[in-house]
């Protein structure tokens, strides 16, 4: 039995835990504020707020209810644009939207207030994310954004006085949220949840959040039994110990973002993670689920392998098993993973002030979009001599490429254009782009030189020159 | 006034086909395609299919009672294959079971035999075989050919613009009920209710009063449901005119993206001729439409694209030829702008091919060819009101053009690896469908007995918000407060024989109508409020929902007229026509006046390039538009805003794109990517122009659903501008979308 508060209301139900949750509340629940846009997280319509208990405050994100299991909302408070509508009055947002003729045909319109009154109940300690941040997974098609944008302007302005310790209150009573989100927490806590089964049938599927299997498969997973991991404490966390950093497969790219001991060892770390997908897929999508999905152009592989990291495997008796990242990926869309196995966690040696990292990525559309080429590097630096370089290439081969011969060709190098150059040419040799979709083969191999010239542009502006390392 | 469903949209109530409760014995449907995109069918088994639980009947042609015919202008599409398939995405057969689920299952199941024939895909492949929709059209003004010889210069060049995919957010649906003795009503999510009854008919073999066709709202139609929204309403009523039960129908997104048309890609060649002082003397093109694989509106389409193939320039010698290419593609169809675009963006690349062998800036020669008044256009219209110079120099001195161009001077001067670019889009749009028979709209308006009010027309609610302006006509000329106005939704049997809603005529169009109705039924009530009042006719007004007298205000209510009004047993109900006065065009001599007026404003866009990742970011688009006197100027911004980045969506981020055997790539909302809130321009400034509007414009606020779109092609130049800024060697092509691939290709072209 799943438990759940849908709104104001507690649901429990038998129902199977692999429907998603949009059916359910379409279907089942007859809520139609929720609209089907895509059913593939890439339009925003169906944007739900999923509420987790955590102590004594409920903290709430944006998903996107038509790839979400509905087994995931078990102990969770679900909120549809029902839930946030006050009795007759708009709530602020949805003055915003209307004062600014933000809605026209008013299809993508409850999605993008659910985004927004997300926003406004996000506590926004770190002050990482604009409204428009909040809406980057929304997509409308009648007023090309300036409308919205001025509404979520309006939203700011107003947010900048919210009382940080009593914000669910001060939300109340500035008309954003109707009254019984206060009573929330409580009921929450009393929701009697019956064990989950630890142990997993063979041929259930393994869903974490649902962004890669249920674009595919939602049908079939709607009538199967599916094994739900995203509750499974040991899968979750990001931990520092010993100059090393471990960060369990079940970790969001929201949690990433939101670690204030990662933004420090990466200050550019929002301006990276904003390139990935969007509010909605970054509050679900998990760090496992991107290295298993075997992309070639999957941005977290590409980032972590530039880190040199380290996974660990959990085998189905509970012992585990390490093994460099770099080598988990074996050719397109196969990976060194047993049946039974479970990726358990991913670690990498923190950088210290001799190091510096880049990432980069270019797609058509630049948010919320699959990269045509995306890259990261990592250079240790002694005595002005590269002592090790870690440079990864998405799209440009079969599985998420490391660099191994550029890495090897570069260390004991002088980071001087000459070389770049060089670097360059052998990063050629190692890669083997196709057209497709994404690009042309010789448009992916020309993006590849100029991102790999950006690291280093990026990284190194005095040493290096654009020209130089192109025309050598 | 806001649009009038804002409160139900932001708080989810509005409800659309896909939210309607349904009848318990309610089915659902799902279309079997065709896998191939041209082909003999040797055989289909269904036998699997039929087998799963829960599959009622799988319809085919087969079951059709009237014809397999759903084509409008030009009969030659079935609504389901019979022994050919002519695109990948083709209806074969209509699968109708107790759930979606259990339809899909159905459909993996059905086995199809297919003898592969040759597939077209380009309209350039398709004329060299001579596969056409219909005879090609030209139209002709002075003698282009004798004028080349006395240019200065001629420049000739091919462009190439891409199709569009419409992207409602909605998808294509309906809903459609049996009812007593045989008639059907069909909720359908479409443009063109009429169509839609039109159709059903005709296949069902019932004549149309049999069938009730409403329309609640569309989430969005840009073209895109004019005329595709029929085919799906149409199976789903074979299939309840057999099973005598609701059949719900909406179509999957990646369903819609494979099955459905979209903008026409064109294949271009033209030849300009100049002389020494910039005027444009000569101008010719052979445009290419890719149609798809029948008519649909690609004639019609085809045509407009002629309409405005020298855009908002005069040319006193034009020769333009259009070929509607008939290819292996699904049937390329209506989106905003309607061929206008494509029209535009080939001028306008003609204009900057010249400007880049001339080595000047393309818009001294946009400005010495702008339009004036009396000035003739190449189908024999004479312009006036013409606001095409005023648009262009008011822009250029309110946005202080000749500081954005030195700012960009500065800027490209300092920046090496980042580099800005402008451009001027000057736009003229003719209003009007083409189709003159078109012209014309009805609006039955009932004054109930407690003095509330409401209004049906022919006009669809899109999001355009006509249902706002129809009720701010209403209230208007009755005098009345909004509150006591309701507009119903659009349904044939209150109001008949309607055109679609489409080609931005449909405020004019159902506004005057509902203009006309409220009038003839203002002039009964002044009657009976003079009796009451002992004032003469004259003298009484409705205002505030009272009875004034001269200025007056009495102290009679609106109410009370009415309560009278019932007592007298004057009627309340009014039913008016109107058709578009002065618009004419003969096919045969190709000339006429078409349009009852035309839309004016130009646009200043800026955007920076990245010049180490090829990707770009539009700085700003600042526009002065032609409203005329704009009735609702939130709304009228909102459509100009919503047609910008459509245009701009269509010029360099959208790419659809097929493989060589007619397989749609671009098939998902992973793969075609709109424009979203961080690709949109940084800034959209909106100035109205200061006209008179237009007499023939409903209150004179001039239709405005189309005419921005095209203030989006200016975003291709000045992101031209800026590769060029950055390589010398670039040499520019016209080859939209300019995406982010053919910027990288072109910054480091050697």
């Amino acid at each position: 039995m799943i438990q759940f508060i849908l709104n104001n209301q507690i649901i429990r139900t038998s129902v199977n835990s692999g429907i998603t949750l949009l059916d359910f509340i379409r279907e089942h629940q007859k809520l139609k504020g929720t609209k089907i846009g895509c059913r593939e997280g890439d339009c925003g319509a169906c944007t739900i707020l999923v509420g987790e208990l955590n102590d004594i405050e409920v903290t709430y994100k944006s998903f996107t209810s038509c790839i979400s299991p509905l087994g995931n909302a078990n102990g969770k408070h679900i909120v549809t644009v029902e839930g946030i509508n006050l009795s007759a009055e708009l709530n602020t947002v949805q003055k915003a939207m209307t004062d600014n003729f933000a809605t026209q045909c008013g299809f993508c319109t409850p999605g993008f207030v659910v985004s927004m009154t997300g926003y406004s109940l996000d506590d926004n300690k770190l002050n990482l994310n604009s409204c428009n941040d909040a809406i980057s997974g929304n997509i409308c098609r009648c007023t090309g954004y300036k409308s919205i944008e001025k509404a979520g302007f309006e939203i700011e302005k107003k947010l900048e006085s919210k009382d940080q310790n009593h914000q669910i209150e001060w939300l109340i009573k500035e008309g954003f949220i109707p009254d019984y989100f206060k009573t929330i927490p409580d009921r929450l806590k009393d929701l009697v949840m019956s064990p989950r089964a630890e142990s997993r049938g063979q041929k259930e599927t393994i869903v974490a959040n649902g962004t890669d299997l249920y674009v595919r498969y939602a049908d079939k997973l709607s009538e199967e039994k599916v094994h739900l991991i995203s509750d499974d404490k040991i899968l979750k966390g990001i931990s520092f110990n010993n100059n090393s950093c471990t960060i369990g497969a079940n970790t969001t790219v929201t949690e990433l973002l939101e670690n204030e001991k990662l933004l420090t060892i990466f200050p550019k770390l929002p301006s990276f993670l904003k390139l990935v997908s969007s509010e909605q897929i970054r509050n679900m999508g998990t760090l496992g689920g991107n290295f298993v999905n075997a992309s070639p152009i999957g941005d977290m592989s590409i980032f972590f392998l530039a880190l040199n990291s380290t996974l660990t495997i959990q085998r189905e008796n509970g012992t585990e098993r390490n093994i460099p990242f770099q080598e988990f990926h074996k050719d397109y869309k196969k990976y060194d993973l047993q049946k039974g196995e479970l990726l358990k966690n991913i670690s990498f040696r923190v950088l210290d002030a001799s190091e510096k990292f880049n990432f980069e990525k270019v797609s058509k559309r630049t948010h919320l979009d699959i990269a045509s080429v995306n890259s990261a590097g990592l250079i240790s630096l002694k005595n002005g001599v590269i002592s090790e370089a870690h440079f990864s290439l998405g799209g440009v081969a079969a599985i998420p490429k490391y660099l191994f011969k550029t890495n090897k060709f570069l260390k004991g190098e002088l980071i001087v254009s000459e070389t770049i150059h060089l670097a360059e040419k052998v990063m050629q040799s190692e890669i083997s782009p196709i057209s497709d979709v994404r690009g042309t083969s010789d448009y992916k191999r020309l993006l590849a030189r100029q991102l790999f010239f950006a690291h280093f542009m990026t990284l190194f502006p005095n040493d290096v020159e654009l020209n130089k390392m192109i025309a050598l | 006034m806001k649009n009038i469903d804002s409160y139900t949209h932001v708080r989810g109530e509005s409800l659309f086909v896909d939210d309607m409760i349904l009848r318990q014995d309610a089915l659902f449907g799902l279309v079997f395609d065709s896998p191939k995109a041209h082909g003999k069918i040797l055989s289909v088994d269904y036998s699997n299919a039929e087998a799963v639980e829960g599959v009622i009947k799988i319809f085919t042609y087969r079951d059709i009672v009237g014809e397999n015919q759903i084509g409008g202008i030009i009969p030659d599409e079935p609504l389901w294959a019979e022994d050919e398939v002519h695109f990948c995405g083709q209806p074969i057969a209509f699968i109708v079971a107790e759930s979606d689920a259990i339809a899909k299952k159905a459909r993996v199941l059905i086995e199809i035999e297919i003898e592969e024939l040759q597939v077209i895909t380009t309209a350039k492949e398709a004329k060299e075989k001579g596969s056409f929709i219909n005879a090609p059209r030209s139209f002709n003004l002075g003698d282009s050919q004798k004028s080349f010889a006395s240019c200065d210069y001629v420049f000739e060049g091919e462009i190439f613009s891409n199709g569009q995919e419409h992207l409602y957010l909605e998808t294509q649906g309906c809903y459609v009920e049996p009812k007593e003795n045989g008639n059907i009503k069909i909720t359908s999510s479409t443009q063109g209710p009429t169509q839609v009854q039109k159709t059903a008919a005709k296949v069902l073999g019932i004549p149309m009063h049999k069938i009730e066709v409403d329309v609640i709202r569309l989430g969005g139609g840009f073209g895109g449901k004019e005329d595709q929204a029929t085919p799906w309403a149409v199976m789903a009523a074979v299939a309840v005119q057999h099973l005598n039960r609701p059949v719900k129908f909406m179509l999957n997104r990646h369903d819609d993206l494979r099955m459905t048309g979209k903008r026409h890609p064109y294949e271009s060649t033209f030849k300009i001729g100049l002389t020494k002082d910039l005027k444009i003397k000569a101008f010719e093109v052979e445009f290419l439409q890719n149609s798809g694989a029948a008519a649909d509106l690609s004639p019609a389409i085809a045509e407009r694209t002629l309409f405005h193939a020298t855009n908002s320039y005069f040319v006193p010698n034009v020769k333009t030829t259009v070929y509607s290419c008939k290819t292996n593609l699904p049937p390329n169809t209506a989106f905003r702008g309607f061929g206008g675009p494509q029209g535009m963006f080939v001028i306008e690349s003609a204009i900057a091919k010249a400007a880049d062998e001339l080595n000047i800036d393309k818009k001294e020669i946009q400005e010495a060819n702008l339009l004036e008044e009396n000035d003739e256009f190449s189908y024999g219209q004479i312009a006036t009101e013409v606001q095409a110079k005023k648009s262009w120099f008011d822009a250029k001195e309110k946005f202080e053009l000749e500081k954005l161009e030195k700012d960009i001077v500065d800027f490209n001067t300092d920046n090496q690896l980042f580099k800005k670019g402008i451009s001027l889009m000057p736009i003229a749009f003719g209003i009007s469908f083409t189709n003159t028979p078109m012209n014309h709209a009805r609006a039955l308006i009932h004054i109930y007995q407690d003095g509330s009010v409401g209004v049906s027309t022919g006009a669809v609610e899109m999001g355009q918000s006509v249902n706002t302006k129809m009720l701010q006509i209403a209230s208007e000329v009755l005098g009345i407060s909004s509150e006591k106005v309701k507009l119903e939704s659009t349904n044939t049997t209150r109001v008949a024989n309607t055109s679609p809603s489409a080609a931005s005529s449909t405020a004019d169009l159902n506004g005057k109508a509902v203009e006309m109705a409220c009038n003839s039924l203002l002039e009964r009530l002044i009657k009976v409020a003079s009796n009451i009042t002992a004032s003469k006719d004259k003298s009484i007004t409705f205002k505030d929902d009272c009875v004034f007298t001269g200025d007056k205000k009495s102290n009679i209510t609106w109410n009370e007229v009415i309560a009278e009004a019932m007592l007298q047993r004057i009627a309340l109900t009014e039913n008016a026509h109107y058709a578009t006065p002065i618009i004419h065009f003969d096919k045969s001599k190709e000339k006429g006046h078409p349009f009852a007026y035309h839309v004016y404003g130009t646009a200043i866009t800026t955007v920076t390039v990245d010049c180490l990742r090829g990707v770009y970011e539009v700085d700003a688009v600042k526009i002065v538009h032609d409203f005329g006197k704009s009735m609702n100027i939130g709304i009228d911004i909102g459509q100009v805003e919503g047609a910008l980045a459509q245009g701009i969506g269509w010029m360099t981020l959208e790419e659809i794109a097929y493989n060589k055997d007619g397989r749609l790539l671009s098939n998902a909302l992973s793969t075609y990517k709109i424009p979203d809130v961080f690709s949109a321009a940084k800034i959209v400034e909106v100035l109205p122009l200061e006209t008179d509007g237009h007499e023939l414009a409903i209150k004179k606020s001039k239709a405005v659903g189309e005419p921005p779109l095209m203030y989006g092609i200016g975003s291709y130049f000045a992101i031209q501008n800026a590769v060029k800024a950055f390589n010398k060697n670039y040499k520019p092509t016209y080859h939209s979308p300019f995406t982010p691939e053919k910027v990288l290709m072109g910054l480091y072209e050697k």
